[in-house]
């Protein structure tokens, strides 16, 4: 047997000092910019103890924070999974015209400020909006109260599931339908028993998504809440009444757990990845 | 089932897919349509499947008009291209499929569901794997199960998209073999879309021929490739030289080559002559062998005229040192076409 070199190093590899460097570089900017701010979250939360913080995110209005927000993902989060659901299953699967303008509404929201996206719900619903007055009239109240909330973060989150669909969709093709209906399926059997089930896991993922920008969604939930503290305040906001109230540990505290929440939706994300290594490519098994 | 396609048009925008397009099918008959991408076999195969339905034209299944009826009106077994097998359901729960969407009296029993399955699985020689998933099964394995999908509704037509086309030569020979023999078993009618022509000609009881959206020639094996009515169909249905000339009192030139066209009017023409019938003829054709490639029990001769034309030959292995540097040959059949 020859002897192996010492440094043997695969032929399409690159030079070890290549390697090095760019991985220190990546971990080096990730430490800085990502890592650091998120232990210092964590560090100022716990800076006077782990009972303090625990108080901070236990007061009245901390936990109607926490408990609107929730609230808020699991109305718009369920909305948004069947609303992608059927736009993909429109858009990847059917011809229709209009269907490039569908595409690319669907993606406003993304290229839309989210100031601007609450702003557009105050124009609508709001006192001087052009429902403001039925509204009133009838006691309706969606501006500055959870229905403009949930509009809102439905509005921002809006692409997040659909987009993860149709690519997934796309690229699985008709023919699993077509086949569905040549055996004499109708369309709703053939989309729970054949369609649904190819595209579970995309789907999971797109909610798993969508849930951590709903719960986390600052700037048009802002504009439309009104900042009612223990009634229109989402967690996010929140902390920022508490950061400008000076109440440093507090708006630490309640970040940290909001910091936490997305942690959790990343950890399920990733074993989701592990588990079903296709979930990228899309397919069942 | 006899199928017969009347004046069928399709248009995809403005490009014509099928134009004006009749083809009769006998009842248990299996037939090819054979033709390159883009010449409408897959088109026409999925008018007769319902899979799209024809802008005019007639498709009639029996007595019965069927042009706008759904894919399940017709009862049609379909075995797609990639065999769009459901990769969540098990090889079992996929033949079931067709037998389990029926509803009330068409519905057989569980018991008569699991029976058809497991005939059907030994029919294509799948017994025991219906538990296995379609990701577990090798691309033979997969057909197979599509083939059998396809067949469980017992289907008045089976159509096939390219069955053979995403599987290596020799399980793509073994297979045609075994739907031939699914069909002689079953008796359904078969209609199968190839651009192979070698499998065409070998599955098929009659091939249809198109190209460009219409149907150049329909007949057996046999015939489409001994009597190619135009230039297309001798040059699609196996191998060919190709020369250009002319035509003149009966006889083609082209260059150094020179052979009888009996019929043809005088002017402009293109000849064909298969390779194997160029035999050797003293009074004949001088070539110079540049390689000969043995297979099997044939030979493949290239070789060049003196006007540097490319000849191919085809000879028995036998035969094959007799073909060796400057020969003499002449066509012992040969087809001449008006260009």
């Amino acid at each position: 047997m020859a002897a192996q070199p010492a440094r043997a190093r695969h032929p399409t590899e690159d030079p070890a000092w290549v390697k090095v460097l760019v991985i220190g570089l990546v971990a080096l900017f990730l430490g800085l910019v990502l890592i650091l701010p998120l232990a210092a979250v964590f560090a100022e939360a716990l800076r006077k103890g782990v009972d303090v913080a625990l108080a901070a995110i236990t007061t009245s209005d901390a936990l109607a924070a926490i408990k609107l927000t929730l609230i808020t993902a699991a109305i718009a989060v369920p909305f948004n999974a069947a609303f992608g659901l059927c736009a993909a299953w429109a858009i990847a699967k059917h011809d229709f015209p209009g269907k490039a303008l569908l595409i690319t509404l669907i993606d406003l929201p993304f290229s839309v400020s989210p100031v601007v996206a609450g702003l557009i719900y105050v124009l609508v619903f709001g006192l001087q909006g052009w429902f403001g007055e039925s509204l009133i009239d009838h006691d309706i109240k969606i501006i500055f109260a959870v229905p403009g909330i949930v509009l809102a973060t439905i509005f921002v989150t809006f692409p997040f599931i659909a987009r993860e669909l149709i690519p997934l969709m796309q690229e699985q093709g008709v023919s699993e339908e077509e086949a569905a209906v040549s055996m004499g399926a109708s369309g709703l059997y053939t989309f729970w028993r054949v369609t649904a089930p190819n595209v579970r896991w995309g789907l999971l993922y797109g909610v798993l998504l969508c849930n951590a920008r709903a719960m986390g969604e600052f700037g048009a939930v802002s504009v439309v809440s009104g900042h009612i503290r223990g009634l229109t305040n989402t967690m996010p906001l929140h902390v920022e009444i508490l950061y400008n109230e000076y109440d440093f540990v507090a708006a630490f505290s309640v970040a940290a757990l909001l910091c936490l929440l997305a942690v959790v939706t990343l950890v399920l994300k990733s074993v989701l990845e592990i588990v079903q290594p296709d979930v990228k490519r899309g397919g069942g098994h | 089932m006899t199928i017969s396609i009347r004046s069928v048009e399709k248009k995809f925008g403005r490009y014509p897919a099928l134009n004006h397009v009749d083809l009769e099918i006998a009842d248990g008959e299996l037939v090819a349509l054979l033709g390159p991408s883009g010449s409408g076999k897959t088109t026409l195969l999925r008018t007769i499947a319902g899979l799209e339905f024809p802008d005019a034209g007639q498709v009639l299944f029996g007595a019965e008009d069927v042009t706008f009826a759904s894919a399940a009106a017709r009862r049609v077994g379909f075995v797609f291209q990639q065999y769009a097998l459901f990769k969540h359901m098990t090889v079992a729960k996929n033949i079931a499929f067709g037998l389990d969407v029926r509803k009330g009296a068409e519905k057989p029993s569980k018991a008569e569901i699991a029976k058809r399955v497991d005939d059907l699985l030994k029919l294509v020689e799948l017994d025991g794997l219906g538990s296995r998933y379609p990701s577990q099964l090798s691309g033979g394995q997969r057909q197979r199960v599509a083939l059998s999908r396809a067949l469980a509704v017992q289907p008045s037509v089976l159509l096939l998209d390219e069955p053979f086309g995403a599987l290596d030569a020799t399980v793509r020979r073994s297979l045609r073999k075994e739907l031939r023999r699914v069909h002689d078993a079953t008796g359904v009618t078969t209609i199968f879309v190839t651009h192979d022509q070698e499998e065409a000609l070998e599955l098929a009881d009659r091939v249809a021929i198109l190209n460009a959206g219409r149907i150049e020639q329909i007949g057996t094996p046999h015939e489409v490739h001994d009597n190619p009515v135009s230039p297309f169909v001798c040059g699609f249905v196996g191998e060919a030289n190709r020369f250009e000339g002319t035509v003149s009192g009966g006889r083609f030139t082209s260059g150094a080559v020179s052979f009888g066209a009996n019929g043809v009017r005088d002017g402009a023409a293109v000849g064909f002559v298969r390779p194997h019938d160029l035999v050797l003829d003293d009074g004949g054709l001088e070539v110079r062998v540049d390689r000969v490639h043995v297979q099997g029990a044939l030979a493949s001769v290239s070789a060049r005229a003196a006007d540097g034309h490319h000849i191919e030959i085809t000879t028995s292995r036998a035969d094959a040192p007799r073909f060796s540097g400057a020969i003499k040959v002449a066509p012992r059949m040969s087809h001449v076409y008006p260009a």
